[in-house]
């Protein structure tokens, strides 16, 4: 019996607690004799520490420690070098954390963090990518564990055969993800055991790393993280800020917080890559893509290799008999890339839905009919059928609503007084996947339930969706349903990452609600009349064993921006996207899944960049107030609907994840608009006036 | 942040005169520049005076037709005065384009004129900067800077003002009222800020200690023709990539008079002297608004990053004179 929990809009059911500053994030738990932990940058790019001199800070009020690579507690050396803080004098990049002071106040550890006095041997550095950087090379694989480089067919005699043909490159920046709550710690030490509670994407994987780290079993490590602030990718491993604050509390054997700040996000705790991609697309002359070449250059470390994987999306999105993809990377002494909403596809859809753009431009066919005529009907790369693939859908609806059909194609000819108006399209895919997780349920004699799982919810409305996903599996009204999540003492599931959360979460709360289930007939009155009935399952041997196929999420973005033409500020009037990624569990999280994507996907367009400046190897405006992100008073007008999707080859609750899909086209959708609106293609984002001015009759 | 005291002096004397005693202390307004600066590690007070409680927050219409701002007054309420409003819309909408509504709560008059420059060096003390610490060099001259001046710079410093309330007000002519330990002394706002020159640490010609308690317009009818254009990268909560104060007063077609002042190009907010000088006296025509710009830009340096600025200021010029010629007109 379905009780119809899913499907059914329903705001957070800790959206009160977040309004009214009860719900606890990690540096908010109160914790009897807390102390504050301040981390240090490094100030050189590349070299060693010579020498730490502590004493002044130490003399300050309050201060209790200083910890660095000469007296801080050891480190196992784990997989990723870049959390074996403290250990040795090696400096990699700038930011890099060499030092933490703890003091009874916050503001005496700031002030005694600036105190300690760190001499360096510096060395030359390599902190810009470039096309031609001497250091490029091939990695063995792409993240996660994509194949590096692909090809089928002959593309150099593919393209060079075909009528039609286009060959841009295309640039963008390094990304932050800075999220509204920094990546923070309240860490204490208990008898040997380590409790911490943390903003992460998921608590098991840093519960894990921890106990590798300090070499503990995993049972004694307990990481909370009830709720957390965002992340957008950047907390979906463990990173700095909790690896300092264990070391420091085990050092004063006190509690300690520690938690970032806005500058100090801005590197350590990872970014997205620069990218130079270059995308050359052949078709004849009805716009039937014939070849299509996609040539990704990015950045990684010194310390660990993090390799985008920008040109996977141009393997499965459009057909055509000759292919090919590269992956080059260049290790930089920057802080190491790493995962930032839609790694991999938002960037690469950014250069491939742009070339497809100009192709169409180019052959003289409308750019939502040129995708419809390329599309796939079974994936290029694997040969097989897609479990569903509803592009043409997506585009169709979207051209629909949008009001797409009478688009002239001629750049520049629609105006509204001084604003030239242009509008654009792209198409967006994300894979639909799911990793293993385990889930109880129990019967309570008074007719409630409780399901527990670490699952973690960053925001997005996870919680909410999993605990209607669970009162339907068992068949009660949800308000007798209570979810536990976001402690690695529930039963262990993966990352709230690469949108398989709901995906993987909620086949383990199907599966433990239908084990109970099960349970509660063998009980008299199928409730129990005192204590309680439990069930626990893993999916894990269910997602091993599902059959290998490709499964995505598909959607359309379109959008109409307006130029000035006397300044080239670009503005957007509005941006709608209609998405299929199966069942769609809670239409208001849904929705604001979606339209935050899309926002982002604005902001990756028009007003993100990070600047580096080459000789200090560090990004420049490192706040909120110089690195812009997309402001409300930018999102005019903005949509997302989604295409009624079932497809019975995903996961028991029929879900693809939507965390992604949204910004995936976006920023191609944009630049498309204003190339349409104004016939200048700005190839390096972000577009930004000084990009356009050029067109200004005053200027 | 060094640990600081903390002071509400009881009137403006005591205020004046507790700076003079306390070499380390710093006037403390809204706070919403001060205080991240000491966060920052940029300015490091050791007592700060609070002259938020003092009676300098009253908007006073003068008999000659002019207006007394008070130094506390907040940029919100300053906005929606509605003596500014109908008589200096220029300055109501600068002060609306600045920041962000809960920063405008807060920033007060006084407090928006003495905000330091954005320039990104400034602002992290592990990187060269002579408007910080003299002698060490300036990072942004062949660094990142996009955001910086374009006139008027020296080798030793690039930075611009980064208010859009002081460009207006320098379009106005507005006289800034100090108190100094020898007593109350006007200062014109042109004269208030200087050009880095060979001391870029030092951004106004007050005497460190000096307390602003009023703004004083003089009454110039033809300002309620007038206006702000402000540039910026996105469409709000953003600093000036460049902005245009503009008065405009028509005779038929002749211009009778004209204030014009820019933002975002200068270690000041730039009165554009020679523009106005170029279309006092002609009838008004987008041509003659172009050559004027182009006059005052004559001497401009862009750098690396920021040639743009130059195009830009020339089409905000132009356009926003003619949308007030053809308002005036209508
Ligand atoms: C994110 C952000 C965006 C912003 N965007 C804009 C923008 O777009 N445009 C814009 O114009 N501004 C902008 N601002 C700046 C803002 O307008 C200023 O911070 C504010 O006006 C400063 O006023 P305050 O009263 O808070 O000054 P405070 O921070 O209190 O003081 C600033 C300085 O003035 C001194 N001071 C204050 N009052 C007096 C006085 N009466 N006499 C003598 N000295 C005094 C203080 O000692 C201090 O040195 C922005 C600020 C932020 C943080
Ligand atoms: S421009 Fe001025 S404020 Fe900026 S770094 Fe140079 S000296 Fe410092």
């Amino acid at each position: 019996m379905s009780t119809g929990a899913v499907g059914r809009a329903h705001p957070r059911l800790e959206g009160r607690e977040k309004v009214t500053g009860t719900a606890r994030y990690a540096v908010e738990y109160p914790v009897d004799g807390v102390t504050y932990g301040w981390a240090v940058p490094a100030a050189v790019v590349r070299g060693r520490i010579t020498r730490v001199d502590a004493a002044p800070a130490l003399a300050l009020p309050g201060v209790l420690a200083v910890l660095h690579h000469g007296n801080a507690p050891r480190l196992a050396p784990g997989p990723d070098r870049g959390l074996w803080l403290l250990q040795e004098p090696a400096v990699h990049y700038r930011g890099q954390f060499v030092a933490v002071v703890v003091a009874t106040s916050l503001e005496a550890a700031r002030e005694a963090a600036r105190l300690v006095r760190i001499d360096y041997d510096a060395g030359p550095h390599s902190t810009v990518l470039a096309a031609d950087h001497p250091g490029l090379y091939r990695p063995d694989q792409v993240n996660p564990s994509y194949p590096t480089d692909t090809a089928e067919g002959d593309f150099d005699a593919g393209y060079a055969a075909a009528p039609v043909r286009m060959d841009a490159t295309y640039r963008t920046p390094a990304y932050h993800n800075s999220p509204m709550e920094p990546h923070a710690t309240t860490a204490q030490w208990r008898d040997g055991r380590l409790l911490v509670h943390d903003s992460n994407q998921g608590a098991a994987p840093v519960q894990a790393t921890l106990a590798e780290l300090f070499e503990l079993p995993r049972e004694a490590v307990r990481v909370v993280a009830e709720h957390v602030g965002g992340g957008f990718g950047s907390k979906g491993y463990a990173k700095a800020a909790v690896v300092l604050a264990a070391l420091a509390a085990r050092q004063v054997d006190r509690p300690v917080r520690l938690a970032l700040t806005r500058q100090q996000l801005f590197g350590p705790i990872g970014y997205r890559t620069p990218t130079i991609q270059r995308v050359r697309l052949a078709a004849d002359a009805d716009g039937r893509l014939t070849a299509i070449c996609h040539d990704s250059i990015t950045q990684t470390s010194t310390i660990r290799e993090f390799a985008e994987q920008v040109a996977v999306y141009t393997r499965s999105m459009y057909a055509a008999p000759h292919r090919r993809t590269t992956h080059r990377l260049v290790r930089l002494d920057v802080p190491t890339p790493f995962w930032m909403r839609a790694p991999g596809e938002c960037p690469g859809a950014y250069a491939l839905e742009s070339a497809m753009d100009e192709l169409a431009t180019a052959v003289g066919i409308d750019p939502v009919e040129l995708r419809i005529r390329n599309d796939a009907a079974v994936d290029p790369d694997l040969g097989q059928p897609f479990s569903s693939r509803n592009l043409v859908a997506c585009l169709r609806e979207g051209a629909e609503r949008f009001g797409w059909a009478d688009r002239d194609p001629t750049p520049r000819a629609r105006r509204d007084g001084r604003w030239l108006v242009g509008t654009g399209v792209a198409g967006s895919s994300y894979p639909a996947r799911a990793r293993a997780a385990a889930a109880s349920a129990t019967a309570r004699s008074d007719g409630g339930f409780l399901v527990r799982i670490d699952a973690t919810d960053i925001g997005t409305g996870a919680r909410t969706a999993l605990w209607q996903v669970a009162a339907d599996a068992l068949g009660v009204p949800p308000e007798r349903v209570e979810i536990r999540i976001g402690d690695s003492d529930l039963p262990p599931a993966g990352v709230a990452g690469g949108s398989m959360g709901t995906a993987s979460w909620s086949w383990a709360v199907i599966g433990a609600c239908e084990a109970l289930r099960v349970k509660l007939r063998q009980v008299p009155g199928g409730a129990p009349a005192d204590g309680e009935v439990t069930a626990e399952v893993s999916t894990a041997d269910e997602v091993r064993d599902q059959p290998e196929r490709p499964r995505y999420a598909y959607g359309a973005q379109f959008a109409e921006v307006r130029v000035d033409v006397d300044t080239g500020e670009v503005r957007v009037n509005r941006m709608l996207g209609v998405f299929a990624a199966g069942r769609v569990v809670n239409p208001t999280t849904a929705r604001s899944q979606l339209i935050g994507g899309m926002t982002m996907g604005i902001s990756m367009a028009l007003h993100e960049e990070g600047v580096l400046d080459e000789r200090y190897g560090d990004w420049v405006n490192h706040d909120l107030a110089t690195y812009h992100i997309t402001g409300c008073a930018d999102v005019e007008r903005i949509e997302a609907h989604w295409i009624d999707e079932q497809d019975g080859d995903l996961n028991p609750a029929g879900v693809k994840g939507i965390g992604e899909i949204g910004i995936v086209g976006t920023a191609a959708a944009i630049t498309s608009a204003v190339c349409h609106a104004t016939g200048v293609r700005v190839r390096d984002l972000p577009v930004r006036l000084d990009k356009l001015i050029a067109l200004s009759p005053l200027a | 942040m060094r640990p600081f005291r903390y002071h509400r002096p009881a009137d403006v004397a005591e205020a004046v005169a507790v700076l003079a005693a306390e070499p380390e202390a710093a006037y403390l307004a809204g706070g919403t520049n001060l205080v991240d600066l000491m966060k920052l590690g940029v300015q490091r007070p050791d007592l700060l005076v609070d002259v938020t409680r003092l009676p300098l927050d009253a908007v006073e219409e003068l008999p000659d037709g002019g207006l007394r701002i008070g130094a506390t007054v907040r940029n919100s309420d300053l906005a929606a005065h509605p003596a500014v409003r109908r008589d200096y819309p220029v300055l109501a909408r600068a002060l609306l384009d600045a920041a962000s509504g809960q920063l405008r709560n807060l920033a007060t008059t006084g407090g928006n004129l003495l905000q330091r420059t954005r320039c990104v060096y400034f602002q992290d003390t592990g990187k060269a900067c002579n408007k910080r610490e003299p002698g060490t060099g300036c990072a942004a001259r062949h660094g990142q800077n996009r955001d910086l001046a374009v006139l008027d710079w020296s080798d030793l410093c690039v930075a611009t003002h980064p208010s859009d309330l002081a460009v207006a007000l320098a379009a106005l002519d507005a006289v800034v009222e100090v108190h100094e330990p020898d007593g109350p002394r006007d200062v014109p706002l042109a004269a208030l800020h200087r050009s880095p020159g060979e001391h870029p640490e030092r951004e106004t010609t007050l005497e460190r200690g000096t307390l602003i308690t009023a703004v004083r317009l003089p009454a110039l009818p033809a300002a309620r023709h007038s206006t702000y254009r402000k540039v910026r990268d996105r469409a709000s909560f953003a600093f000036a990539v460049g902005s245009v104060a503009a008065v405009l007063d028509l005779d038929g077609d002749v211009v009778r008079d004209v204030r014009l002042a820019y933002g975002a190009v200068a270690h000041r907010p730039w009165r554009a002297y020679r523009a106005e000088e170029e279309l006092r006296g002609r009838p008004f025509s987008p041509e003659l608004a172009a050559r004027a710009a182009d006059a005052e830009l004559a001497e401009a340096r862009p750098l690396r990053h920021n040639g743009f600025k130059l195009p830009l200021t020339r089409a905000i010029t132009v356009r926003t004179l003619t949308e007030l010629a053809e308002g005036a007109r209508s």
